[in-house]
């Protein structure tokens, strides 16, 4: 610093309205950096991040020739982007600048004044230590690969391939069952306008198969993800179906072949209600409309021993392969967006449900499938003892809102319940249809309409948590159906209501292996599982990894308008960096000062990215910028201490350490 | 001021992606717990120079925490294993000195665990009060001042020698 | 293997049956319970609601006894002394103003309890120690035939359903399974026997034990199988009183150690069953 000129801090600290102000003496904080060394500017404000207050900033650096710059307010994760910004257009390099955390790390989690104050005194010593060693930093530009991967072929991930694709960018959709389409492609009608979920779903199912710009990998992982914003590489498996699927046209034909006369295995499109045979297509719109064949059960796969009179049906077309094995593809792309959606509640969990010990409890995904025309059922609501019910009771919030299960609400059970309730009284007006209920959450457009066409279509609600549905009957009435039994809290009595069926509004969950897939994207999961964004209001579908984005129920329970909203979000972030054609990552990069390296290679295995070398000709050590991302292990690790991190230089992190212990 | 009690100072260093995201989320919750901690931001635990930890000690810290992302979840891969092997050395290395155990502490806590940010923090300011001040820069001013003293004692022995020589 | 052994006092007077099957059936399985010396009544759960702190100072008097044998576990065959010392072992946990209450007073006599040692039923220790693959070793007599509606009362899986389902249980169901019997589809199978009310208040008391009754002969159960002291009391002890306000519903309740024991070949007398008060000769082959 000796040949710098002198230092001169200005210091702000952010009331944040009452959120710092209402905890920690902001005037007491600012008189007490103005005695620090070096400050030559110490002030309080409201808003420091309103244009006022980054005005301040800019107007003093030049009246009172400022060189760095310490801001009190929030967490660095918020604003340090802004304060940054504020100090470069001040004039100065905006790694002059330097953030504490007042509100995040203390006004909001402390409960007393006094000792909140003197946790601000010794937290913004620290940066006031510290930024006098700051550096000006060049900022690092890296170009972004213009193609994107989306992971998950529900709406959320055709509707952001769709909007990325029609602007030009190509797309690779990786979808890990064997049709695109999701849990839309599963439902019958939408609420709360009842339109047919297929009429609106499928075309978009087939632009995305026909997109010039979009590669449709069906029945294919993600397997492996290297690099990093702008420059991912990618390896995608390819699960065999044991079909070939550029020979197969879709024509079916060798599905009546199948030695298999009849269908006899659970299908899984129809929530096992309905079956089918080895060789099947899950879904009559099934995107790529190609068959593929079930290993587990296919004759010829299991034994070897089969007529194989498929492959007689596909005659010329040549395209049934028993011999198909795993392949792999290895892709390059800019941007990830991540929609790979949620996963049902397992109604078994509340035993006293007695889904799976009575035939007609059914999940209300179950009668989802059962009211759809091409269903199991061809759209009949029937029991599994093949009798119409006169009664159906839905049971809300099975798995959600629950403390023993999840505590989340589902945000849809509600809506969903009362559709199929209408769907139900639409087939057979005569049905009594009730809904059992803690809360009515219809918010959004036209749902509280829909809640109130329920009521007046003659479905009846009883507000109460259902305690059990049983088969002990005490009344005549009740003998042979199934009890509800629930508290009223409206009448204020307990009820016993017998019915015919009863229908469980299953809650959402993050996927099963969510947890491995957040690790493969380098993401976070909140405390329920689902992916975590960056920040719940203001990036709600980036994450912490730059190039990483997410949409739909992944991130949380949602509904069909919501997850198409986030989708089209996630496609515009990641044409912001794709158009931009590079992105400025934050220059925290590590260097090694090739003086005092000694050549001992403590460093070289250190390095996750391999961005250390060894030069044999110097017998020294050395950084590849492009490739460090910035952790800093190799640092802590140095013994001649010749590697610094620009940011966290030794010497930086130090002062920090004097300055948070300097006041008492 | 003596008839208080005594408040421990922790030096906390967190990772930005887990631990640091975690006692954010903990404000954004507005869950309490005892202001006796100062966090030090680094991107990585990786970063933690053994040196940080001592240093902290020696100016005046009555305990060291340090937060990272939980095995597997490292943002960098594997930085929170290089923390952890540092970890296992410097806690020989501090027993040595004479540091109780419980004064350096480390914790991993993702992004997600606002509460154990809470939890963690309480418990060991509970701790660190109940073992009082490690009053290192204290003992330092004792052993300098002692050290001061055997020098002069030697001084004076080697000018009394010059003087019989 | 040794487990500690409370019996509480049920098991002493209205339920001597249970421990005379319990004991001699464990036996058989190489388990062998050795009764706490000096235990005291556990509170049950009428001094519970009374006060906490002292029914918590009573019940844990027993753990601290136990502790001292170094066993690994306690047994203890009654639901509601099973209750009360799991209760007792979370509030000594969990309440730091009981614990200390219990603490100061246990001091006083020279114990100490440190809420460590597990508080186990049978029925946990015949599924997760012995298994039922050993017990089905042993059954020479097997219930064939036999339809048993299997009733776990309310206590022995709630609020602590540490070793079954808190509302579905299936242990006992999986039990009569072994020992060759037919399981009854039994929706009432944690419900309220009418406990201690049947003493208080008669009336809605013994309609709790009608109605399991009503609903075992229903579901065509030839017999109740029952883990508790009281609720075999209470419905095995009523019949006449259930007749004349209701409707006759006579089916005997025995201890599932009882059916182990018959099972196992043992003797109905030396199972305590002469004490039961509806006969099972005509109901039960194996009886007669």
């Amino acid at each position: 610093m000796k040949d710098e000129p002198e230092i001169r801090i200005g210091f702000y600290v952010c009331h944040c309205g009452t959120n710092i102000a209402a905890m920690i003496d902001c005037q007491a904080v600012a008189r007490y950096a103005a005695q620090l060394p070096f400050v030559a500017v110490s002030r309080d404000y409201k808003y420091m991040c309103s244009d006022p207050g980054q005005e301040l900033i800019q107007r003093d650096i030049k009246e009172h020739a400022l060189n760095r710059i310490v801001v009190a307010s929030c967490s660095p994760l918020l604003h340090e982007h802004t304060f940054r910004n504020a100090t470069e257009k001040g004039g100065l390099n905006p790694y002059f600048f330097h953030m504490v955390n007042l509100r995040e790390h203390n006004s909001w989690v402390h409960s007393d004044g006094s000792k909140a104050t003197a946790k601000a005194f010794a937290q913004i010593r620290a940066a006031i230590a510290r930024v006098p060693h700051h550096k000006a930093l060049e900022v690092l530009q890296v170009p972004i690969h213009p193609d994107v991967l989306v992971v998950g072929g529900g709406i959320a991930g055709i509707h952001a391939a769709l909007t990325l694709a029609n602007a030009g960018k190509k797309v690779y959709l990786v979808e890990r069952e064997p049709t695109i389409g999701g849990h839309m492609a599963k439902f019958d009608k939408t609420f709360p306008t009842l339109d047919c979920a297929a009429c609106i779903l499928t075309p978009k199912m087939s632009q995305v198969k026909s997109h010039p710009k979009i590669t449709l990998w069906s029945f294919s992982e993600v397997v492996k993800l290297d690099g990093y914003v702008g420059n991912y590489q990618i390896t995608v498996k390819h699960k065999p179906r044991y079909v070939n699927e550029d020979l197969c046209v879709g024509c079916l034909e060798c599905i009546p072949a199948c030695v298999f006369k009849t269908p006899k295995f659970p299908d899984e499109f129809n929530q096992n209600l309905g079956k089918r045979k080895p060789v099947y297509i899950p879904f009559p719109q099934a995107t790529p409309q190609v068959v593929l064949i079930d290993p587990e059960v296919c004759l010829n796969l299991k034994t070897g021993k089969c007529k194989q009179t498929c492959v007689e049906a596909c005659g010329d077309r040549q395209a049934i392969d028993f011999d198909q094995r795993e392949t792999f593809d290895d892709i390059k792309v800019g941007n990830v967006i991540v929609a790979t959606g949620f996963k049902t509640f397992d109604a078994h969990r509340i035993p006293q449900y007695g889904y799976g010990a009575f035939p007609n409890v059914f999940t209300s995904l179950e009668v989802e499938r059962m009211i759809n025309t091409s269903g199991p059922t061809s759209g009949a609501i029937v029991g599994r003892d093949g009798k119409h019910p006169d009664t159906v009771g839905f049971i809300l919030c099975v798995g959600s809102r629950d403390e023993k299960t999840n505590k989340w609400c589902s945000r849809t059970c509600c809506m969903h319940s009362m559709k199929l309730a209408q769907l139900i009284k639409e087939h057979c007006p005569r049905t009594e249809v009730y809904i059992f209920y803690m809360d009515i959450r219809a918010p959004g457009k036209g749902a509280e309409e829909f809640y109130d066409k329920s009521l007046r279509m003659g479905i009846r609600f009883i507000r109460g948590r259902v305690a059990e549905v049983t088969d002990w009957a005490v009344t005549p009435e009740e003998e042979g159906r199934l009890v509800v039994r629930c508290e009223d809290t409206m009448a204020g009595f307990v009820r016993r209501i017998p019915f015919d069926m009863i229908v469980l509004a299953i809650g959402k969950e993050p996927q099963a292996d969510a947890q491995d897939v957040r690790r493969l994207f380098n993401m976070s999961c909140g405390t329920e599982g689902f992916f975590l964004e960056r920040h719940p209001k203001l990036a709600p579908v980036s994450t912490f990894t730059d190039g990483i984005f997410i949409a739909g129920a992944c991130q949380g329970p949602k509904d069909i308008p919501d997850t198409v909203a986030q989708a089209g979000a996630a496609a515009a972030e990641a044409m912001v960096l794709i158009d931009q054609g590079h992105i400025e990552i934050e220059p925290n990069t590590a260097h090694i000062s090739e003086v005092d390296c000694s050549g001992c290679k403590s460093c070289l295995p250190l390095c996750p990215y391999t961005a250390i070398a060894f030069i044999e000709t110097t017998k020294k050590a050395s950084i590849n910028a492009a490739l460090c991302k910035g952790c800093g292990t190799c640092v802590a690790a140095c013994p001649s201490g010749s590697i610094t991190q620009n940011l966290f230089e030794d010497d930086e992190i130090f002062s920090e350490i004097a300055g948070v212990l300097a006041y008492e | 001021m003596n008839n208080e009690p005594f408040e421990p100072r922790i030096v906390a260093f967190f990772c930005n992606w887990c631990t640091y995201t975690a006692a954010d989320l903990a404000g954004v919750s507005r869950l309490k717990y005892a202001p006796n901690t100062r966090v030090i931001r680094v991107m990585c635990s990786g970063r933690i120079d053994p040196q940080f930890i001592l240093t902290a000690l020696a100016k005046g810290a009555d305990g060291v925490l340090i937060g990272g992302c939980h095995p597997n979840d490292c943002h960098y891969a594997e930085g929170n294993y290089k923390m952890l092997r540092r970890f296992q050395l410097l806690k020989r290395l501090l027993q040595d000195f004479g540091v109780e155990e419980s004064r350096v502490r480390l914790e991993w806590i993702s992004a997600a665990e606002g509460d154990k940010v809470k939890s963690v923090i309480n418990e060991m300011t509970e701790q660190l009060r109940a073992l009082g001040p490690l009053g290192m820069p204290a003992k330092f001013a004792a052993w300098d001042q002692e050290v001061e003293e055997l020098q002069h004692q030697v001084d004076e022995a080697s000018e009394t020698e010059a003087a019989h020589a | 293997m040794k487990y500690a052994y409370f019996p509480g006092c049920s098991l002493k007077g209205t339920g001597r049956s249970y421990e005379e099957s319990l004991l001699p059936v464990m036996r058989i399985l190489g388990i062998e319970l050795e009764e706490l010396r000096d235990w005291n009544c556990c509170g049950a759960t009428a001094y519970m609601s009374v006060d906490e702190t002292k029914a918590c100072v009573l019940a844990s008097r027993n753990l601290a006894i136990a502790e001292k044998t170094g066993h690994r576990a306690l047994v203890t065959p009654c639901s509601a002394c099973y209750l009360v010392l799991n209760k007792t072992q979370h509030y000594l946990k969990e309440v730091p103003a009981i614990s200390n209450g219990v603490g100061k007073a246990l001091g006083a006599v020279g114990l100490s309890c440190h809420g460590a040692m597990p508080v186990r039923h049978p029925l946990d220790i015949l599924l997760n120690e012995v298994g039922l693959d050993a017990i089905k070793q042993k059954v020479t007599h097997p219930l064939t035939g036999v339809k048993i509606a299997p009733y776990y009362g309310c206590q022995i899986v709630r609020p602590y359903a540490t070793f079954d389902n808190a509302y579905q249980p299936t242990t006992l169901d999986r039990l009569c399974e072994a020992l060759g019997a037919t399981v009854a589809h039994y929706p009432l199978k944690t419900r309220c026997c009418g406990g201690s009310l049947t003493g208080t208040m008669p009336e809605p008391g013994l309609h709790c034990a009608y109605q399991l009754l009503k609903e075992a002969v229903k579901r065509g159960a030839d017999l109740l199988a029952t883990v508790c002291p009281l609720c075999q009391f209470n419905l095995d002890g009523y019949h006449d009183q259930i007749a004349a306000k209701w409707e006759p519903v006579r089916l005997p309740t025995l201890y599932f150690t009882q059916l182990m024991g018959l099972a196992f070949g043992l003797a109905p007398t030396q199972l305590g069953l002469q004490r039961h008060l509806v006969p099972m000769k005509p109901l039960l082959p194996v009886t007669a």
